[in-house]
């Protein structure tokens, strides 16, 4: 029973691993180099999945603020991992904010860190998965180059061509 | 202007890798100068920031203004200036050498290739001067996609090498962010400095996630290294690759990596836990031994001279995995200024080889045949790259691993020693294979009278252009430079080194 909880509450991470490994198994014992890099991408994809269940928390919501609430008094929460070195951009001694609207102080409009999901997380995935598409970009143009020199894009059949001094 | 240098060093080749790609196409003419003039400017912006950093110490150089933990910031220290003006050096020389090597390797792809070359230096520069562990992974790969392309961008063979090296490097890669992100979760910090300061306050080094993300940045790293049983992409990349291309690789690629190594491993974890905590530094300089042992005898078996030298890389990449994880401050001062010193070596013979290719076309060691009376600059230039593989005095080689040496046997790693001595004696074979071959020419049976010498000159291989030369010449001069002036190297690398307390690591 103490088994299936383990894999219950942390069933996101299991399956980060799981894809993950079918990734790394096509990578490896895959011959025909597109599907390696199909592999490839899936192996980036499960990484992405880690990274974006990093930033889950129960009952959060996306984390976007109304205006009335970015300019009240802002709760930091040390529960948001970062939250001590928050620095506030706008202390609430300003009388106007970037905008030049006045600062509006609402001090019972309060800001639980918990209550939103983790953006900077997001945003990194954002890149890596901009880094996983120019990845296979390069590698499929990579591939495009070994068929139009070797005719073929089966790697044990390219080996026999160079073994073969073709 | 000088205080900006941080981010000039980066964006003179980044801005210049747009001006190439946009003006390049029309204009081929264009493409030299800029890369020549862009790297130029990157050299003197590394050599205004050593300066500031000997005065004045470490940088911290905000991007954008933001405060450090949240913002971006580039933190270099001694460390950092050191390998980031060896990085642009390297760059700026094997940029002078491909005038001609480019426009006769790739002819239609003069203004691509120079702008995949100038994002090369920009990643390579990048990834020594950031103090962003997520920051690092983009660099990485802004690096290694370059340098597929640039490897890919050869005949058949590279080709397939590229390939595989896309496979590993991604494999590599994908593990380092990984690790970041278990220390994301561990410390909810990206900054490098932040996280060391976040794992002490916690006071989580016992935590597990610290554990797999420690080993998970050390693997992706290895394989980018190419440490000894992860190497499998290395020797073909840069045995096919465009001379270009490997004279930039061979000595940068795996140096920055070892860099990064070291930046993550002490200002990241910490010299406490990685050698208080863990203690692997065994089994690390055991796996260092094999390395140099495996890369020394795979290249005694080559008979083509670019791949022999990337074997050799790989022999190199096992001293300074080794000398850091020998856990004394003489080992990592050694492995420290093995990276420059290799870094500039490894140029030196790669630079011959690409010289040797271009001037008689062949791969092979027969190559070689007599040149030292056909292209008797270019022999000395390769003599003294030969000289510092080797570990003669007074080049940089020498020097490097009489540190090394000084750190396994102050720790006490015989084996490391060993190693090392059985290395160098092999490179000792190697290149004095070479020298023979060179001198007395392969034809025994003809002998060698001056009549025979006479003949082959007229029809033979004639003395490089002075672009190809005059890199090769300069290399060699800094490895006499910096073997000669290895105190002051030692110097910068103390200030470093020492902040690290060794002594007090119980183990």
């Amino acid at each position: 029973m103490e088994f299936f909880e383990a894999i219950s509450a942390k069933f996101n991470y299991w399956i980060y691993v799981i894809i993950m490994m079918i990734g790394l198994y096509a990578m490896i014992a895959k011959t025909n180099m597109v599907k390696k890099l199909i592999g490839m991408s899936v192996f980036q994809t499960a990484i992405i999945l880690f990274y974006v269940s990093i930033g889950v928390k129960d009952g959060a919501t996306i984390p976007i603020l109304y205006h009335d609430q970015v300019h009240a008094d802002h709760h930091h929460d040390d529960h948001a991992h970062n939250g001590e070195h928050y620095d506030t951009p706008h202390g609430t001694d300003h009388e106007t904010d970037e905008y030049g609207y006045p600062s509006r102080h609402a001090p019972d409009v309060v800001i639980d860190g918990d209550d939103f999901a983790n953006p900077l997380v997001h945003v990194l995935m954002l890149t890596a998965i901009v880094v996983g598409v120019s990845t296979l970009g390069v590698g499929l143009a990579i591939t495009q180059k070994l068929h139009r020199e070797f005719g073929t894009i089966e790697e044990n059949e390219i080996h026999d061509m160079i073994k073969s001094g073709k | 202007m000088i205080e900006q240098a941080p981010a000039l060093i980066l964006l003179f080749p980044f801005f210049a890798s747009i001006i190439v790609a946009l003006a390049g196409i029309r204009i081929q003419g264009v493409c030299f100068p800029i890369t020549v003039i862009s790297m130029a400017a990157s050299v003197l912006s590394g050599i205004a920031i050593l300066g500031q950093v000997v005065n004045n110490g470490a940088i911290r150089y905000r991007l954008g203004g933001w405060e450090p933990p949240m913002g971006i910031e580039f933190r270099i220290d001694a460390l950092g200036a050191l390998v980031a003006l060896a990085v642009s050096v390297v760059g700026l020389l094997t940029a002078i050498y491909s005038k001609r090597q480019v426009p006769a390797e790739t002819p239609d792809k003069i203004s691509q290739y120079y702008t995949l070359y100038l994002l090369l230096m920009t990643g390579l520069i990048g990834m020594v001067i950031t103090g962003d562990a997520f920051n690092l992974f983009v660099l990485i790969e802004v690096s290694a996609l370059t340098s597929y392309a640039l490897i890919a961008m050869g005949p058949r063979r590279a080709t397939l090498a590229a390939y595989k090296y896309v496979i590993m490097g991604t494999i590599g890669a994908s593990f380092y962010l990984l690790g970041v992100g278990y220390l994301y979760i561990k410390t909810g910090s990206l900054n490098m400095f932040d996280i060391h300061e976040q794992l002490i306050a916690r006071g989580i080094f016992d935590a597990t996630a610290v554990l797999v993300a420690f080993i998970l940045i050390t693997v992706g790293v290895w394989i980018k290294m190419a440490f000894f049983p992860l190497h499998a992409w290395l020797p073909n990349s840069y045995a096919y690759a465009p001379t270009t291309s490997s004279a930039v690789l061979g000595p940068l690629v795996t140096k920055v990596m070892v860099y990064v190594m070291i930046r993550l491993t002490f200002t990241v974890f910490g010299a406490d836990y990685t050698f208080g905590r863990l203690d692997w530094s065994d089994i690390v300089v055991w796996m260092s031994v094999a390395a140099i042992l495996a890369g020394s005898i795979s290249a005694l078996a080559q008979t083509d001279l670019r791949k022999m030298l990337a074997y050799l890389i790989i022999a190199e990449v096992g001293y300074m995995v080794g000398g850091m994880w020998l856990a004394n401050d003489m080992g990592l001062i050694g492995s420290i200024y093995h990276i420059i010193a290799d870094a500039f070596m490894t140029l030196c013979v790669f630079l011959f080889a690409g010289i040797i290719f271009t001037q008689t076309g062949k791969r092979d060691l027969n190559a070689l045949d007599g040149l030292f009376t056909k292209m008797p600059l270019t022999m000395v230039g390769f003599l003294v790259g030969a000289f510092s593989l080797i570990g003669i005095p007074p080049t940089a080689g020498f020097f490097s691993k009489w540190y090394l040496i000084q750190g396994g046997v102050a720790s006490g790693h015989w084996e490391y020693v060993i190693a090392l001595l059985i290395s160098s004696l092999i490179n000792a074979v190697l290149f004095f294979r070479i020298i023979e071959i060179a001198y007395f020419g392969i034809k025994p049976a003809e002998g060698h009278g001056g009549h025979h010498h006479e003949e082959l000159s007229e029809e033979g291989p004639t003395e490089a252009s002075f672009s190809m030369l005059l890199p090769l010449l300069v290399t060699a001069a800094m490895l006499i430079g910096l073997g000669l002036y290895n105190r002051d190297i030692v110097a910068i690398i103390s200030d470093f080194v020492s902040q690290f307390n060794f002594g007090v690591i119980s183990r």
